[in-house]
């Protein structure tokens, strides 16, 4: 045999419209923002539509997110996410509602302290309500989707009865602390501070989950799983231990996600975690199933979709999210940013 | 045994136990008379057909779609339209009966085509996203569809209670009979319907799929054809047990035939009863809807009972019946899988 | 043999409802590499999945050492030292080159010399540490492959077909490569079809057949035994 060449490896450069088509989705963003500014006409309403679909789509991200990455990395299909939404904002805002003093007084630090702890009693709740619903609930169907399917939409009943059971039957009206109340005005539009304030969160928190992803090596493991978390067993990596990390740090999300949405609409129900999971599910859909960052473009998309229909053609709403999701598997059957599975 | 196509209920139990529903349906306004009774009665049958249709997707093909109220509307909506629209009579029932059918049908196709090309849990949560969409549509047209309140038809004389016929055993005949019959005819001819096609070559190669869809496609069986066929079928079936209760109900609402309610206890129904039997639908439509009625009765005598324990009432609280019958459904997922019907034909 | 570093008794494994490995028994010296051979679908790639755990042994043991471990989970055994390198590569495509490396040497940092030996030994490498890995080509992919198992010392590899389709020039970069390996008195076990692969690295050899272990010996008494080699692999090793 003759020696071995020289390795001189060369990669033929990737075409435009390659990259093209990997930044395509990230794109999509500004340029419904650009259609939605065509439509609208005036400055100040599309820019509150905008802001507005931002913050819906910020918040709904951080509801899916939790579900797109258990979906990806454990093939694990939970209809009973909705049940962490809703317990979470009932949690919070029975905190925040307890905190009366806190949130009447007209102090942003008191405010926002206030919000924080009930974002946080909110997370501490629906992480361990996600890890007792991981052992007994969704263990015992792993691997068998119809199942899960079942299961997971049982979990959600019962769960949401035991919220009328524990807060009754009743939805609960709740106003938002004094200093996140009320708007400010730029360039001729009235832009609710709360609107601002979910943006800048949901921003926060996906460049954070992209840092732990990234530049962890949990965020490694992680990503490593949803291609082949068998291969992530043979390096040694003990990867039920990071499945249930996961679930719990997805159902806590969610949880958050619930005690955002509560404060945005200013009144919780015991169903309101179902009802946002059609919108969850068609972000997870046209994001691609295990794909943090489609879920994120996706969400955006149907936030904005959602508001700026709205305004030009109320009665087609819901539909106009069933438009883009159907417009979007067309163009990509797996959803913008799918996960190359090894499977 | 060629009624029932050749699939006989297997278990002694089981027959008693089907024998006794069948009786109890077809003598209902004898048995037990009373306007709630029959109610009730005629609620079970037509639930067992919804159910039993859903089975067919879900147990024979595998398929978990949460669109299947929507069907149930679709045939319901039709029903009402035309009885809105037309002349009170029979010609209206006909014409409504027979577009839901269709409009299901053909909407199922649209989605089937479009949908079973990608994984099945897409296939889930876009049938969950369509219907939520066509429930909120048909509130939002409340021009075409009456909106939020529904609405209310007259249907032909001779199905009303003003129609009468005289007398049996103590039992007023009238058009309300009438009507309760038309209902229970129908559905126990759908039920031998559905029992046919599942029993035939073509519910073979359903379950073929449903075991394992590779090898169907390997062995020369177009498994996206069979799919979408057996969404259709399912579809058209819901269709019709939407428009037998619209005939019976005089009044539709997004609340009473669209709502996802009714889809989750289709899945109670279905997953308690025993999935991929058609008889598990007879029972668990049976057990559901007769929870549904009195067990709430009884919650609220129980509650009552424990009122001064702390939440103990607010578990037996007769509004809270769903939680309990939520977790029968998961205990029934894990425990008995093959649900009631299994569980009596002994197997695991 | 003295403490044989693996060791295989009546092993079954079923794959759905096949039987596939139907009474296995084999015993893997240390310090040595042992060629698994056989035709196609004899269960040559089921017996390495075995033994790191990603099918379960339905009856028989499996003897790390003196230590039973078919009752351990892949993580577990992959802990105790055993690498695997699959016929997929299962190499992280998504990943960087230098990501996939940094999930390999799991105890911590790979340490320079070892760094430095796997990019002397695979250059590609180097050039593209931060490249995503399903970026390469196949032959570097595989190079990748073998480099994380290289990248801790383990107690034992498993490697399974490392060659397949690789153009001849990659092919002998990877037999230099399991030399190395060898030389530092690594225990392998490797499956192999490439003949000429199998003559160059192969001390012992086990030849397997219908999901048994027909015939075990040198590598240097199957290449003398013509009719041995054709009845059991059905092609001799002449050609080369």
């Amino acid at each position: 045999m003759s020696a071995a060449p020289d390795h001189t490896p060369t990669m033929a450069a990737v075409a435009l419209g390659e990259r093209l088509a990997k930044a395509a989705p990230l794109l999509l963003v500004p340029v419904l923002v650009l259609a939605g500014y065509l439509a609208i006409g005036t400055t100040s309403s599309w820019l509150t539509l905008t802001v507005s679909g931002l913050a819906m789509g910020m918040m709904i991200f951080i509801m899916a997110s939790g579900l797109t990455l258990v979906f990806g990395l454990m093939d694990v299909i939970n209809f009973g996410h909705g049940a962490f939404i809703s317990v979470g904002a009932f949690v919070g805002i029975s905190v925040l509602l307890s905190l009366g003093a806190w949130t009447g007084a007209p102090s942003l630090a008191l405010n926002v302290g206030a919000v924080m702890l009930a974002v946080f009693a909110a997370m501490v709740v629906t992480g361990l309500l996600g890890w007792g619903f991981e052992r007994v609930i969704v263990r015992p169907v792993y691997g068998a989707h119809l199942k899960q399917i079942l299961v997971t939409v049982g979990g959600l009943i019962v769960i949401e009865q035991m919220i009328h059971v524990i807060w009754g039957p009743d939805e609960i009206f709740l106003t938002r602390p004094e200093m996140l109340k009320g708007a400010v005005t730029f360039a001729g539009a009235a832009i609710e501070k709360y609107r601002l304030l979910a943006v800048a969160v949901g921003l926060v928190l996906f460049v954070l989950m992209r840092v732990v992803f990234r530049h962890t090596k949990v965020g490694l493991i992680v990503r490593a799983g949803v291609e082949n978390g068998e291969m992530v067993q043979a390096l040694g990596y003990r990867l039920r231990l990071v499945f249930v990390g996961v679930f719990i740090a997805g159902s806590a999300l969610a949880g958050l996600g619930g005690v955002m949405w509560g404060l945005y609409q200013e009144v919780i129900t015991a169903g309101m975690g179902e009802e946002m999971m059609i919108l969850v599910f068609i972000v997870v859909i046209i994001g691609g199933l295990g794909s943090v960052e489609g879920a994120f473009i996706g969400a955006l998309l149907v936030g904005l979709t959602q508001n700026y229909v709205a305004f030009l053609a109320p009665k087609l709403a819901l539909i106009s999210n069933i438009g883009l999701m159907t417009v979007i598997l067309m163009w990509r059957p797996q959803g913008m940013l799918p996960v190359v599975k090894a499977k | 045994m060629k009624i029932l196509a050749g699939d006989r209920p297997r278990s002694t139990v089981l027959t008693l136990i089907l024998l006794v529903i069948l009786i109890c349906l077809a003598l209902a306004p004898f048995l037990f008379p009373g306007v709630r009774s029959l109610e009730t009665a005629a609620r079970i049958c037509i639930f067992i057909v919804l159910v039993a249709s859903y089975d067919l997707l879900l147990g024979y093909t595998g398929i978990v779609s949460f669109a299947h109220t929507m069907f149930f509307g679709l045939g319901a909506y039709g029903v009402a339209l035309a009885s809105v629209h037309m002349e009170r009579g029979f010609g209206a029932l006909a014409v409504g009966t027979v577009a839901g059918a269709v409009a299901a049908a053909l909407l199922a196709l649209v989605i089937g085509l479009f949908s079973l090309r990608v994984r099945a849990i897409f296939f889930a949560m876009i049938t969950l996203a369509v219907a939520s969409a066509v429930a909120v549509l048909v509130s939002q047209l409340s021009a075409i569809t009456g909106g939020e309140d529904g609405l209310n038809y007259s249907i032909p004389r001779e199905l009303t209670p003003a129609f009468r016929l005289g007398e049996v055993a103590g039992v007023r005949i009238n058009g309300k009979l009438l009507n309760y019959y038309l209902v229970f005819g129908s559905s126990l001819m759908l039920v031998l319907l559905l029992l046919r096609i599942v029993n035939s070559p073509f519910g073979r190669v359903l379950q073929a799929i449903r075991e394992n869809d590779f090898r169907a496609e390997a062995v020369g069986y177009r498994v996206v054809w069979y799919r979408v066929t057996a969404t259709c079928l399912s579809a058209a079936v819901a269709a019709l047990a939407g428009s037998l209760f619209a005939i019976w109900l005089r009044y539709v609402g997004p609340d009473t035939v669209l709502s996802f309610e009714i889809m989750l206890d289709i899945l109670l129904m279905v997953v308690i009863g025993g999935m991929g039997t058609i008889y598990g639908a007879v029972v668990g439509a049976t057990i559901f809807v007769l929870a549904q009625n009195y067990l709430q009765t009884l919650m609220g005598s129980a509650a009552e009972a424990v009122a001064g324990v702390p939440l103990l009432p607010d578990l037996l609280n007769p509004d809270r019946w769903l939680l309990w019958l939520g977790v029968l459904f998961i205990l029934s997922v894990y425990f008995f899988p093959t649900g009631i019907v299994g569980r009596l034909r002994g197997k695991a | 043999m003295s403490d044989p570093i693996l060791t295989l008794r009546g092993v079954h494994t079923d794959i759905a409802r096949y039987h596939i490995l139907q009474g296995v028994d084999l015993a893997i010296p240390r310090g040595e590499v042992t060629m698994l051979l056989g035709r196609n679908g004899v269960g040559k790639t089921t017996t390495l999945r075995t033994v790191i755990g990603h099918w379960a042994v339905r009856e028989g043991e499996i003897l790390f050492g003196d230590r039973p471990i078919a009752h351990l989970s892949v993580a577990d055994r992959a802990r105790l030292g055993i690498g695997f390198v699959p016929e997929d590569m299962g190499i992280f495509s998504d990943l960087t080159v230098e990501e996939n490396m940094v999930l390999a040497a799991r105890s911590g940092r790979m340490d320079s010399a070892r760094q430095d030996w796997i990019f002397a030994t695979f250059p590609p490498l180097k050039t593209f540490w931060r490249s995503a890995a399903g970026t390469l080509s196949g032959g570097q992919k595989q190079m990748l492959s073998i480099a994380r198992v290289m990248a801790e010392e383990r107690q034992l590899y498993l490697i399974d077909e490392p060659t397949k389709g690789l153009a001849p020039a990659i092919i002998s970069t990877m037999v230099g490569a399991l030399r190395e390996l060898k030389a530092q008195g690594a225990s392998i076990l490797l499956v192999e079809q490439n003949f000429a692969v199998a003559k160059a690295l192969g001390d012992g050899v086990a030849v397997m057949e219908n999901g048994r272990i027909a015939w075990t010996g040198t590598m240097a008494q199957l290449a003398a035994d013509r009719e041995a080699q054709e009845s059991l692999m059905g092609l001799s090793m002449e050609a080369t």
